[in-house]
């Protein structure tokens, strides 16, 4: 199972590279999302998955799911969406400030540099 | 309250206040006012956290009392104590220097809201030790400072925080995987504990995967940093926020970045063999050369000081990677001279570019006739930052070369000896081509607030020449705070209670 959620993960990272390198901000930000995805697929993993066991049930119990990595992907989770929603409203402005989405004529010379 | 709570009290003020100016942001003069003294009070808290700390040793809490290695530890060494009293001088003196130099419009748009949660942020990375927590802080950090960076949106703004956001986006996703896997290996979070258990294995198997994990740790807080190759967004992003952005950004979040290198190598990775240590210092010599060859290319007076940033990451870097006493302590010193000279320096930058309203080194001239004040504050500044003795460069440097001759790692050391020069030659030119000559007339300086700007440089650089006067007295300081990073047993013990 382990495995198959890392490769997963790998899927994820390689979606979220490519969607980064395109020039369109909009596909950027997918990518980021994408991205985020991975790493709180990935970090789940990191924990260890079991089946059938709750994550706190008393002291003697004979297993159970660790609960910390879900703590953090929580935490995790709540940060990247904050970051998504602040650069699609940065997108959405800069694309009418600047007339363009596209990275490769973001790049300046137009005076102020 | 009770006297172990104090170390919170630098993040909870800032935190506290930045509630308070949201509130407040109809009135611009009570914006000043409140954020004037809260970051005053911070310093007053930090000072005496900083002697708290030198009388009784490392400082710790567990917030909401669950224990070390199971919840949330603060801890307050030397070495985050000294950093956060740093940060909050720093903050002080570009609070100062916002209420004429930052723009009315600017300040009603929560520009010291912001500004408050950075140092929130940045002072509670500099405390925590929780590696996850570490993150969060750093997310506190980022967010302010993605805020303060497009506070204004002017078209230059937006379009260099779509980088630097992106950037930061990628390096935090590589954070939480770091976190990840070193969870996975060590199976706690509380960077003590990290330490002690990291410590036992690898005597046993598998150090690679700790090395690993060393190296992506280096990637995040390398982007952060901006260490050889991964500094290459720094000089736009730095570039695009008014002057005093530029001094909190340039003094500040670089490093928190090095530190947590700083933090993280002397408690987890130093026991791989020398890996993870010789890839800190091959980057950190080839950080000086691209920052030195920056710092000379251009005349943009910003770009210079920008590159400057990069030179001093490099410095210090190279002091820490020795991994021996005199050189480690050195790197503190320099540390904090650095955030105290790079923030004034940046300041008068400014100060300078809106006297005469260009950046541009060749069309300026001659200010030392009409602004004797700023220009000898320049001069001094400028010294300081070569490393001229008696003032604040001299003994960090002295201490790192030392250091670094004494390990016999020659190249690196006369490297860092032959930065101080480039660096003194990209600054002067600075002096020569805009304080010398004729002088010339600017379309707008008669507006300038000249000498309301020209009070927080002025605290900054007379505060960076007692740093450097007095280091007899702040010696035993910094021996403390390498103390902790060389004997990690002291940190450890003081977090865990065993």
């Amino acid at each position: 199972m382990e495995i198959l959620m890392i490769i997963i993960a790998g899927i994820l990272f390689m979606s979220a590279t490519y969607l980064m390198l395109s020039r369109s901000v909009v596909r950027i930000i997918l990518g980021t999302t994408v991205l985020s995805h991975g790493v709180h697929l990935l970090l789940l993993t990191m924990g260890g998955l079991k089946r059938g066991a709750p994550p706190l049930i008393g002291e003697e119990a004979s297993a159970y799911s660790d609960p910390l990595p879900q703590a953090l992907i929580l935490t995790a989770i709540v940060i990247s969406f904050g970051v998504t929603a602040l650069f699609l409203v940065l997108g959405y402005r800069s694309y009418k400030e600047l007339g363009t989405d596209n990275m490769e004529k973001l790049r300046g010379n137009d005076g102020n540099d | 309250m009770a006297m172990i709570n104090f170390l919170i009290l630098p993040i909870l003020v800032p935190l506290i206040t930045a509630v308070i100016l949201i509130f407040l942001n109809k009135s611009v003069i009570a914006q000043r006012w409140v954020s004037g003294l809260s970051a005053f009070v911070t310093v007053i808290l930090s000072a005496l956290l900083v002697n708290k700390v030198k009388n009784d040793g490392i400082q710790t809490l567990n917030l909401s009392n669950w224990d070390a290695p199971f919840g949330i530890t603060l801890v307050s060494d030397m070495l985050s104590a000294l950093l956060v009293l740093t940060t909050s001088i720093v903050a002080f003196a570009c609070i100062i220097y916002s209420f004429k130099g930052i723009g009315e419009a600017r300040e009603k748009y929560h520009f010291y809201a912001a500004l408050q949660f950075l140092i929130v942020g940045v002072n509670g990375a500099f405390t925590t030790g929780d590696i996850f927590n570490l993150f969060v802080f750093f997310e506190v950090m980022l967010m302010s400072s993605y805020a303060l960076i497009l506070l204004g949106g002017t078209k230059i703004q937006l379009r260099e925080s779509i980088k630097y956001i992106l950037v930061n986006v990628i390096s935090s996703g590589l954070f939480v995987i770091a976190v990840g896997y070193l969870y996975s290996v060590v199976g706690t979070l509380n960077m003590a504990h990290i330490a002690a258990r990291i410590s036992e294995i690898s005597g046993i198997s598998q150090p690679g995967v700790i090395s690993i994990i060393g190296i992506i740790f280096l990637i995040v807080f390398g982007l952060k940093g901006a260490i050889f190759p991964l500094y290459f967004w720094l000089p736009g992003s730095y570039y695009a926020p008014p002057a005093p952005v530029m001094a909190i950004f340039g003094a500040l979040l670089t490093k928190v970045g090095v530190y947590s290198i700083i933090r993280t190598y002397s408690l987890f990775f130093y026991e791989d063999g020398g890996y993870v240590q010789q890839v800190i210092m091959i980057l950190a010599i080839l950080t000086i050369i691209a920052g030195i060859i920056g710092a000379l290319a251009y005349s943009d007076v910003k770009k210079i000081i920008i590159y400057n940033i990069i030179v001093a990451v490099g410095v210090i870097l190279f002091g820490v990677s020795t991994m021996n006493e005199s050189a480690l302590t050195g790197s503190i010193f320099y540390l904090i001279h650095d955030m105290i000279i790079k923030a004034a320096l940046f300041l008068l930058v400014g100060l300078m570019a809106t006297i005469t309203g260009t950046n541009n080194l060749k069309q300026m001239g001659g200010l030392i006739k009409n602004y004797p004040g700023f220009s000898w504050t320049f001069f001094l500044a400028a010294l300081a930052l070569s490393g001229i003795p008696p003032l604040s460069g001299f003994v960090g440097k002295v201490l790192i070369v030392q250091g670094g001759f004494s390990s016999e790692y020659f190249i690196g050391a006369a490297i860092v000896l032959a930065s101080s020069l480039f660096v003194l030659i990209s600054i002067m030119k600075i002096f020569i081509n805009g304080v010398w000559g004729e002088p010339k007339t600017y379309a707008n300086e008669k507006t300038v607030p000249y000498k309301q700007l020209l009070i927080a440089p002025v605290i900054l650089v007379i505060l960076s020449i007692c740093y450097g006067v007095g280091a007899d007295f702040i010696y035993p300081y910094m021996s403390q705070a390498a103390e902790s990073l060389i004997n990690t047993n002291l940190y450890i013990d003081a977090v865990l209670k065993e």
